[in-house]
């Protein structure tokens, strides 16, 4: 999918949970990324985000990095 | 089978406590106070005389055919006009009261045309009944006499006729306009002998302010006011009763039958969403069902350039199956997918996705309400833990405060707006918020206390800013708050909205609403009693759709208006059954109930019934699925009653991704915009040709039951199941009351629901479980389904769609009460005579500056695309807003629409686009191509004879 794109929505959900306190900002998106993203949307953002993740939120960046460190997703990605 | 036949009891229900006790005709009564005579007596079995009686409408007292003697009163009182009391003693039959009658009967029928052998009433007359109830015999004043004013029959609405020459004037319809509808548009012109029903300032029907609800054709006792389907086939001679497939509002209906010919459909007084009212497309506009535009025939081709070919179902099926298998061996179980229709039957909606997720291995499911009501799902899920509004429509009778926030119910949902204007002229205070100058802000007997015409795409900030008025003048419902809420999320909650960054004097600027007006209604809402918020796709259909939706939640927790009748949060759902759909697990991460895909033991559950393993990770949305196929990774479609070119956002986008597809099937009545891009249709079935249920937007599940054969030889749910069947699946239905009581199995909140329920009740609201059997009205009573309520802290964030001075205006779109979504049954109906094309609401002052007149042509132009539809100047759009309806494909107003959408849902952000308006001189280039291509790609093959 157009890298565009999936930036332009992680960043938008990061923008959210950034608002709902530190605690959130990393966790909160990750957990919206792994409740709702398909699995080729995930491999993507991640994809993007090891090359250099230009354009993504520190937070959004933080929190696609998790995804890959998460054992019970790691089969899909 | 006979007609349904329903009692008319004279006078409303009392909605009194107390009861008194008295005798009608030697028969000791308890009856409600305040009950009428003529009421009490007919729960007795007594059926008093009356004509200008009707239990919709209140006592009247016109016709003098309802008199009782009362021991120890003088004279003969009305029956329905005298309320009952205690120890009283009536006489319903007497020689004195026969003669009265008798006399007043040979006057109203000295006055009538006596064709009654000719007359469409025949047989459905009440003047003919009471003829007979008085033993009327003669007519001592003759017929030739002077004779009521006729000046002819307006047969100009499309669905009814007026003939005030059989009129006795008895003003039910003009009751029934004011006390049922709302609308206010009959009155009696005239005096004396001279009175007639005119509407508007003496105007044809078709031309007054008459909505064409049906409300005083229903209500009239004689045929001045008739259906035209009735004068053209006759009277029914048997009825079903069976429910809308219009807005969420859900009215029941009794579709009243000549063999398998529907003669009208009439609002069922038993129906609890609507109590007996209908809107114009419920009532009369339900003519597409046998219009010659439905497509009967399977049809195929390998490419969309080609034209269609006739096919058996064995070779529709089978070639779409075996595309569909092919797709997947060579591009993954994850290359298809398919949509839900929330026009469809929830058992229809659940074996799509069963489809989707047992059948093709994946969880590429979704439906149409990922474009409307997707961000209610998950703002109301995260608040209060269940993705549904909360109360039932009856609560509105207890509302002390009304909020309606980005919809516009008279026009949407028309029979619950008629419900709650009646709320409002019982005194009933309004608060409505939207950018629009809707009809609720000031209609007949009713002017909204304040209208908030906020700048579209500002609803977080001001409701952010209702909140922090709630908060900071110490309006919060500690109580309610410290037991039924999460303490410290309520503080931190608190602490954010007290912000004086959020307050109305700073938000004022950025979302056009004055500080005065934000402080007036949140101190009215907060402080006014029974507060309730009624609100639609203004409210979702934004990049913070779902912060709005939780941004309402916290107003409603923060103030205690949860968890009784009279409050509540209410999302008017759009379509019939956009909540069952939801509901049936039509999104790609969640099973039916609201579970998600990933919960091992839930999966597990299912999986366990169904025989095949569940993929637990989330699927593609809509968007996400036309991006994908554009990327090559998605390349199968089944696309069941949706029409996602005319509906979905950046139409541009919509028809690539859809290009892109190798094999796109579309299941619908008609060759809607979609099938233009289809390789498989599959004609579909209307409601009225099949059996099910839908569930409407107060979680009211209601019976859908057939009348008359599928035209195409199938109900829907069929044509999936056999679709299942040549995807390898071992399905085995027999009748959708199966499917249903799987979903009860399946599902906690429908554990007690099966056809028999419905058939018993009526209609139930899930959750209907072991702890309530017959279902739940009103929901979080006592605590929320999550436990705590949860507040969400709402930070406002301006959408990235600007205005700039390339696109200087923001676009809003919305509907009309005539049309319905993409118009695929209303446009083939006589409603067209309201709304024949979508046209662009403008200011004059915006209007002024283009040099645009009054039905010019404009080209409407954003930076995705530009279409050209006729300008309408009005001040009910404010200075830099227009508006427009996406009801016609010829205009396709989402060509302009862009692929924004809500963080959490990707519901798209329909009701902001910058725009520009300009003079045009006729269709846009897009326009004749987009003709051009849609007519070649609806050809039909001719059928060639097999060789002999």
């Amino acid at each position: 999918m157009s890298p565009d794109r999936l930036v332009y929505m992680a960043n938008q959900i990061g923008r959210f949970f950034a608002s709902q306190g530190p605690d959130q900002a990393v966790a909160g998106t990750a957990d919206h990324l792994r409740l709702f993203w398909d699995p080729r949307m995930r491999r993507e953002i991640l994809a993007y985000v090891e090359a250099d993740g230009e354009g993504l939120a520190p937070n959004v960046r933080e929190a696609v990095r998790s995804l890959k460190s998460d054992p019970d997703r790691d089969r899909s990605l | 089978m006979s007609l349904v036949q329903e009692i008319d009891y004279g006078t409303p229900r009392s909605r009194a406590e107390g009861t008194v006790t008295l005798a009608i005709d030697g028969v000791r009564v308890e009856a409600p106070e305040g009950t009428s005579i003529m009421r009490a007596a007919m729960e007795m079995g007594t059926k008093i005389p009356k004509l200008c009686a009707t239990d919709m409408v209140d006592a009247f007292g016109s016709c003098r055919l309802c008199l009782v003697e009362i021991d120890g009163r003088p004279g003969t009182p009305a029956s329905c006009t005298t309320p009952v009391a205690e120890g009283m003693v009536v006489r319903t039959q007497t020689e004195r009261l026969k003669r009265l009658r008798k006399g007043v009967m040979e006057l109203y029928i000295s006055d009538h045309p006596l064709d009654c052998l000719t007359c469409s009433a025949n047989g459905d007359c009440e003047l003919q009944d009471m003829a007979g109830a008085v033993g009327l015999r003669e007519v001592r004043y003759g017929y030739d006499g002077d004779k009521h004013p006729n000046p002819g029959v307006d047969a100009s609405n499309p669905y009814f006729t007026y003939d005030p020459s059989k009129c006795i004037v008895c003003s039910r319809c003009v009751r029934a306009c004011e006390e049922v509808q709302g609308t206010f548009a009959l009155t009696i012109a005239g005096r004396g002998f001279e009175s007639v029903v005119s509407p508007g300032m003496e105007e044809s029907f078709l031309e007054s302010e008459c909505v064409s609800c049906g409300a005083c054709v229903q209500a009239c006792p004689t045929a001045t006011l008739n259906e035209k389907s009735v004068i053209e086939t006759g009277t029914p001679e048997h009825s079903v009763v069976t429910t809308c497939a219009y807005c969420g509002v859900g009215c029941a209906f009794k579709a009243e039958m000549r063999g398998e010919d529907v003669v009208r459909m009439l609002p069922y007084k038993d129906g609890k969403a609507n109590r007996g009212h209908s809107c114009v497309k419920g009532r009369f506009a339900w003519g597409y069902a046998t219009h010659r535009d439905r497509v009967l025939k399977p049809m195929i081709r390998a490419r969309i350039t080609d034209p269609w070919r006739e096919v058996s179902w064995e070779e529709a099926i089978g070639h779409a199956a075996s595309e569909f298998r092919r797709i997947q061996a060579e591009h993954g179980r994850r290359a298809i997918g398919g949509i839900t229709s929330s026009r469809c039957t929830n058992e229809e909606t659940f074996l799509v996705q069963k489809l989707v997720r047992a059948g093709f291995g994946n969880n590429n499911v979704d439906t149409c309400a990922r474009v409307c009501h997707s961000p209610t799902g998950y703002g109301l899920k995260t608040t209060f833990g269940t993705s549904a509004g909360t109360q039932d429509f009856d609560s509105v009778e207890q509302a002390d405060v009304v909020v309606v926030l980005g919809a516009n119910p008279t026009d949407g949902h028309p029979v619950f707006a008629s419900r709650l204007k009646k709320r409002l002229r019982e005194g009933a205070k309004l608060i409505v918020i939207d950018p629009r100058r809707i009809d609720l802000v000031r209609t007949p007997h009713v002017e909204a206390d304040f209208h908030l015409p906020l700048r579209p795409g500002t609803n977080v900030a001001v409701l952010t800013a209702l909140a922090h008025v709630v908060v900071t003048e110490g309006l919060v419902d500690e109580a309610f708050v410290r037991e039924r809420c999460d303490w410290d999320g309520f503080q931190d909650w608190a602490a954010f909205v007290a912000d004086p960054r959020h307050s109305p004097e700073v938000v004022a600027p950025m979302t056009g609403v004055s500080a005065e007006a934000l402080r007036g209604a949140a101190r009215l809402y907060a402080t006014g009693g029974n507060a309730a918020i009624y609100y639609g796709l203004g409210v979702t259909e934004h990049s913070q759709g779902s912060t709005t939706v939780m941004a309402i939640a916290n107003l409603a927790m923060a103030t205690g208006n949860i968890g009784r009748p009279g409050v509540g949060v209410n999302p008017l759902r759009g379509q019939n059954n956009v909540q069952g759909s939801c509901d049936m697990g039509s999104f790609p991460h969640e099973l039916p109930g609201y579970r998600h895909i990933s919960d091992d033991a839930t999966r597990a559950m299912f999986e366990a019934l169904w025989g095949a393993p569940l993929d637990d990770e989330p699927g593609l949305r809509i968007p996400n699925m036309l991006d994908a196929a554009l990327d090559g990774s998605f390349r199968g479609l089944y696309v069941q009653g949706e029409d996602i070119l005319q509906s979905d956002p950046n139409t541009h986008h919509v028809a690539a991704g859809l290009a892109a597809m190798e094999c796109v099937v579309v299941h619908d009545l008609f060759l809607n915009e979609t099938a233009n891009y289809a390789h498989v249709f599959l004609p579909g079935s209307t409601f009225l040709e099949k059996d099910g249920t839908f569930t409407n937007a107060e979680r009211r599940i209601q019976p859908v039951r057939r009348v008359m054969a599928p035209r195409n030889g199938y109900a829907d749910w069929q044509i999936t199941l056999m679709l299942a069947r040549a995807m390898g699946a071992e399905w085995d239905y027999g009748h959708p009351s199966e499917i249903m009581d799987e979903i009860a199995r399946l599902t906690p909140s429908f554990a007690g629901v099966s056809f028999a329920r419905l058939d018993a009740l009526g209609s139930i609201q899930w959750p209907c479980n072991e702890s309530a059997p017959d279902g739940t009205p009103v929901m979080h009573i006592g605590g929320f389904v999550r436990g705590k309520g949860n507040f969400v802290i709402t930070e406002y964030v301006p959408t990235d769609e600007k205005t700039g001075p390339r696109f200087p205006l923001l676009l809003t779109t919305g509907r009309v009460l005539s049309q319905y979504n993409v118009g695929a049954q209303t446009r083939r109906t006589a409603n067209v005579a309201w709304h024949k094309e979508d046209v662009l609401e403008i200011h004059p002052h915006d209007a002024e500056q283009r040099g645009i007149r009054d039905g010019d042509w404009v080209k409407l132009a954003s930076r995705v695309g530009d279409t050209t539809l006729r300008a309408e100047i009005t001040e009910r759009v404010a200075p830099g807003v227009v508006y427009t309806t996406f009801h016609h494909p010829g205009t396709q107003a989402n060509v302009v629409t862009t692929e924004y959408s809500d963080w959490a849902t990707n519901c798209p952000e329909y009701k902001v686009t910058a725009v520009q308006v300009s003079p045009s001189n006729g269709p846009s280039q897009w326009q004749e191509d987009y003709e051009a291509m849609a007519r070649q790609s609806r050809r039909v093959a001719p059928v060639v004879e097999a060789a002999e």
